[in-house]
């Protein structure tokens, strides 16, 4: 039905040498992260980014300055995300951008600003980087979220700039970058407040935003810069510990991946990716180090799985190589806490946490020559479905990393959701695997296989299960998936994911936002939306 | 104070409106303080000959008399309700206007307020030091009357505010007196508010110019389905049009002394007036600074105002047609280095078609100068507009490089020319030579024509502003 150009390709490599429109800047232990959107400068350069406003492009450079603040500058301890223009801090994102986009790419970006923003809090979080919004001008929407994101909220007191949450009254939708999320979970602001101010397009400044507890201070333009460099001193100052001293600069991930194979059959909508197993279990501090680079050029690739590849339905993961080096590796990363392995671990983590939320279907399959070992056990509990082939030398080998180093967005270990039932049995395959892999039939009867089959049977169940996967609802798959991936106890990250996005994303196919006279579609346009007034 | 309020002039039945007395209590105190700290400097004690508006009988919009400024009466005056008028214009046409405010155009009626209430406070702000270098008394209190009326404007809109904006009306009303011109901290919320304006050239060109984006801004609300405000920006329109005057005829004056001495032969600069360079460099500026005031060429904001009967056209009312749907408006946009045609929907283009009326105006004011230069014998130099893409920090074009003409330029030219084409510090540091005050009654400074005759019927050399009595 979509009648939009399709979207434009994307390199999800940058570098802050090829940033467009960030800065980033390191004084000691503070970092400085400036954001000046080059108006024509994105994505599409046809369509003008005014006033802070971003597009995929954008936060793509967020997100590498942030995983750069991690790996490249270890002595960062907080991190002011600021504006290099006058007035506005930021505008969220472009409304023609996402206005002109299809519903499967405003969805695949709004998961990945949330993912962004949800890494920005991990950072925080794990790595002792404390983050300070200096709201030095208008802030809304996405650019309220982004604030959000953030440890502390400075906003500027000039008797004009407001923080603002302006989509539902201007464009009948939501903020869908964890906004409404954040308001009441985060800085728990009262729900009449919010709903107030979430219905206030020109949003709220002043002494009321720190009343309402939008932001934390508000401070005017004279003292604003003195402040700012106060409270990120302070905020540095209160950091954990320290981290590190040499950084461990990123190398580029481009095309061509070490790790990973990613191949595409479009004619069946399925995709096959295959991890390899590390060659050599020893340390590396370098950017070539086997878990690192694997996790990186996975998460590459799920990138661009999402993009590049929307009919691709079902993906067959699969993994190859020596299982005893995996294994050592995986040992390796759950044991040294150097800075540095604490980083590789929550990339990993977070990699991981990114396929959690890929809106496609995982089967992973085990047989002689994978290697569901060490840290790529973990692969396989992040799949919808296993499928074990009965033979002899097809085992798996969880490690230690299972044990509660690579939590899903619930906050629990895989294992730990995966058996809510009986948490015991975690335990129990955490037992097994110490005494060596697990065999298939084992790993069959500890639940770690949805189908476990011989050689006779296996291929022909695995390709039944593919065939009838492609025949079901992509839509009500995405959705079906997405409920029970994270099962349990409810976290920030799960209410954006399951509540906010769901709701978000049914809105945004809903006339009343992006019908023929939606909110959405009519925004800037000469005529007024209308409304379908029937409440569901 | 609950005598002080009996003594505001109003139409709008203020002695039975509690819930008004109650905030304009609180306001009033508040508001002459403002006045005392930031208003006209060191005059404040000064008998001034100044209009009041004690009606809005035809009459009684214009009643002159001696007054110190802070006792000044400043009114609250609507035109008088007309119960048959229906909204004129947008995608509500033909229904009856709102005597209260709908509660889906809050929001944006209260910044539509706000932004124009801010303008007025600002502009008393921005001349208060000009008072000590007036060129003649009878500019002075001209000065004055243009200070007590955006006073009087100021009053207008915070009637609005408070009376039809509860909490918020009252806290965006305070926040019109703690705003400050130029201020870092709290800057009005327009930037040609927030210039400084600290000589007489400047003064003339602003009333002219920017008081002027006033006036369409005004008439644009007059055209309002929200009554109140239609009401009151009629009626603050007829206040406006002496604001015009005072900037219009205050250039010309300008003018016609520069031409008496160049068609003498003299070197205007040398005989301590305004060089014809000059005043061109001024207009350059001033026109520029106020054409960003209509905002953005392509605006949807000004489409959803219009959409929604919030704003409406130049005249709207002698227009043929009113729902402006399925029309376009073509303008030139700067594209990738080079000009660009764009066909934008009408609705979206409002700002520029207001702007439209506005450059028609000024051109008017224009002609009337170089028939002034024509008159006193100057052949061969004329004044002229620069083009609307000239010197533009609002809409497309903000960020690009125009020459007067409108013809994309480098950076790099820019840099080399603008000295010629805007005011420069030396310029400013001239202007600034020339003001020496003139109290002395008839009298007039050495760099501007007397003007052609008194206020209100009275001679030039009248006493229009009386220091206070020893």
């Amino acid at each position: 039905m979509d009648t939009y150009a399709p979207p434009p390709k994307l390199s999800f490599d940058t570098h802050p040498s090829r940033y467009r429109h960030w800065t980033l800047a390191i004084d000691g232990d503070i970092a400085r992260l400036t954001m000046k959107v080059t108006p024509f400068g994105g994505a599409n350069s046809e369509l003008e980014l005014k006033s802070n406003s971003y597009d995929l492009s954008v936060d793509i450079e967020l997100a590498d300055a942030i995983q750069r603040l991690r790996f490249e500058h270890p002595s960062v301890k907080a991190c002011v995300i600021t504006s290099g223009h006058d007035k506005i801090f930021c505008a969220g994102a472009n409304i023609y951008m996402l206005a002109s986009s299809t519903h499967p790419f405003k969805v695949n970006f709004c998961k990945y600003t949330n993912e962004t923003r949800l890494a920005i809090e991990d950072a925080s979080q794990n790595s002792g980087i404390k983050f300070l919004a200096a709201c030095n001008g208008a802030t809304a929407g996405g650019g309220y979220e982004l604030a959000l994101a953030c440890d502390e909220i400075v906003l500027i007191d000039d008797g004009s700039s407001t923080v603002s949450l302006p989509e539902v009254p201007l464009l009948g939708v939501l903020p869908g970058t964890g906004g409404l999320t954040r308001v009441v979970d985060k800085r728990k602001v009262r729900r009449d407040l919010a709903d107030a101010f979430s219905t206030l397009a020109e949003g709220v400044k002043g002494k009321r935003a720190v009343e309402w507890g939008l932001v934390d201070a508000v401070v005017p333009r004279s003292k604003f810069a003195d402040t700012i460099a106060q409270r990120a001193r302070d905020l540095a100052s209160k950091a954990p510990k320290e981290r590190g001293s040499k950084g461990v600069p990123l190398d580029e991930i481009g095309n061509e991946y070490r790790h990973v194979s990613f191949t595409v059959d479009e004619k069946s909508r399925t995709a096959e990716l295959v991890v390899k197993g590390p060659t050599d279990a020893t340390l590396k501090e370098d950017s070539s180090f086997w878990p690192l680079r694997m996790a990186r050029e996975l998460d590459h690739a799920l990138l661009r799985l999402r993009f590049e590849h929307e009919n691709v339905g079902l993906v067959i993961v699969r993994t190859e190589g020596d299982k005893q080096k995996a294994h050592e590796i995986g040992e390796l990363l759950a044991r040294n806490d150097s800075w540095f392995i604490r980083e590789v671990r929550l990339n990993l983590a977070r990699t991981l946490r990114r396929m959690d939320v890929t809106a496609r279907s995982f089967f992973a399959v085990v047989d002689e020559k994978s290697c569901f070992s060490g840290p790529l056990f973990e692969l396989l509990l992040a799949c919808d479905r296993s499928y074990v082939l009965d033979a002899d030398r097809v085992d798996v080998w969880p490690g230690s990393l299972s044990a509660g180093a690579l939590p899903g967005w619930n906050g629990l270990t895989r294992l730990q959701t995966r058996f809510l039932a009986d948490p015991m049995k975690a335990e129990k395959v955490l037992a097994a695997a110490k005494e060596g892999p697990i065999d298939g039939a084992t790993a069959d009867k500890l639940g770690l296989a949805t189908v476990f089959a011989d050689d006779i049977d296996f291929e022909e169940e695995l390709r039944v299960a593919v065939e009838e996967r492609a025949s079901l609802s992509p839509d009500a798959l995405t959705g079906m998936e997405q409920n029970y991936r994270f099962a349990g106890p409810e976290t920030l990250a799960t209410k954006i994911f399951g509540r906010l996005s769901a709701w978000q994303n049914w809105i945004f196919i809903r006339p009343n936002a992006t019908g023929e006279r939606g909110a959405l579609t009519m925004y800037g346009k000469p005529e007024r939306p209308q409304f379908d007034t029937r409440r569901t | 104070m609950a005598q002080a309020l009996e003594t505001i002039p109003n139409n709008v039945d203020l002695s039975s409106d509690r819930r008004l007395q109650r905030a304009l209590e609180q306001w009033q105190p508040n508001f002459l303080q403002w006045w005392n700290e930031v208003g006209p400097d060191g005059f404040q004690a000064h008998q001034v000959y100044l209009r009041t508006a004690i009606s809005v009988e035809a009459n009684g919009w214009a009643h002159f008399d001696y007054v110190r400024m802070p006792e000044y009466r400043w009114g609250i005056f609507l035109e008088p309700h007309d119960k048959e008028r229906v909204i004129g214009f947008g995608d509500v046409i033909g229904q009856p206007v709102w005597d209260e405010v709908p509660g889906e155009h809050r929001n944006a009626l209260r910044r539509i307020i706000v932004t124009q209430a801010d303008t007025e406070p600002a502009s008393v702000e921005q001349q208060r030091m000009l008072g000590k270098t007036c060129p003649s008394m009878y500019d002075l209190r001209n000065l004055f009357q243009v200070n007590v009326e955006e006073g009087r404007h100021l009053w207008a809109m915070v009637y609005l505010l408070h009376r039809f904006f509860g909490r918020d009306g009252r806290e965006e009303a305070d926040e019109l007196l703690q705003r400050r011109s130029g201020s870092s901290d709290k800057p009005r919320i327009l930037n040609a508010f927030n210039e400084p304006i600290d000589d007489w050239l400047s003064f003339f060109m602003f009333t002219m110019f920017t008081d002027r984006d006033g006036k369409y801004q005004l008439a644009a609300l007059a055209q309002s389905g929200f009554d109140p405000l239609a009401r009151t920006t009629r009626f603050m329109l007829t206040e406006e049009a002496h604001h015009l005057f005072v900037g219009e005829t205050g250039v010309d004056r300008i003018v016609q002394r520069c031409a008496e001495l160049m068609a003498a032969g003299k070197d205007p600069r040398k005989e301590g007036a305004v060089p014809f360079e000059l005043i061109q460099k001024y207009i350059n500026l001033w026109f520029s600074l106020s054409l960003d005031l209509f905002g953005g060429e392509v605006s949807s904001n000004a489409a959803d105002f219009f959409a929604a009967g919030l704003k409406g056209r130049f005249r709207e009312d002698t227009l043929e047609e009113h729902k402006a749907m399925g029309r376009t408006y073509r303008m030139e946009v700067p594209e990738g280095g080079k000009l660009v045609e764009q066909e934008v929907p009408l609705r979206n283009a409002m700002n520029e078609v207001l702007r439209d009326e506005y450059v028609k105006d000024c051109q008017r004011a224009l002609d009337r100068w170089n028939k002034t230069l024509e008159k006193a014998g100057v052949t061969g130099m004329r004044l002229r507009l620069p083009h609307r893409r000239f010197h533009r920090g609002v809409g497309p074009c903000a960020g690009y490089f125009f020459d007067p003409d409108g013809k994309p330029i480098s950076e790099a030219e820019w840099k080399t020319k603008e000295s010629g084409w805007l005011p420069t510090a030396e310029d400013r540091a001239f202007v600034q030579s020339l003001m020496h005050p003139v109290f002395e009654r008839g009298k007039v400074a050495n760099w501007i024509a007397p003007p052609p005759k008194g206020i209100n019927g009275l001679p030039i050399d009248f006493e229009y502003v009386k220091p206070p009595s020893a």
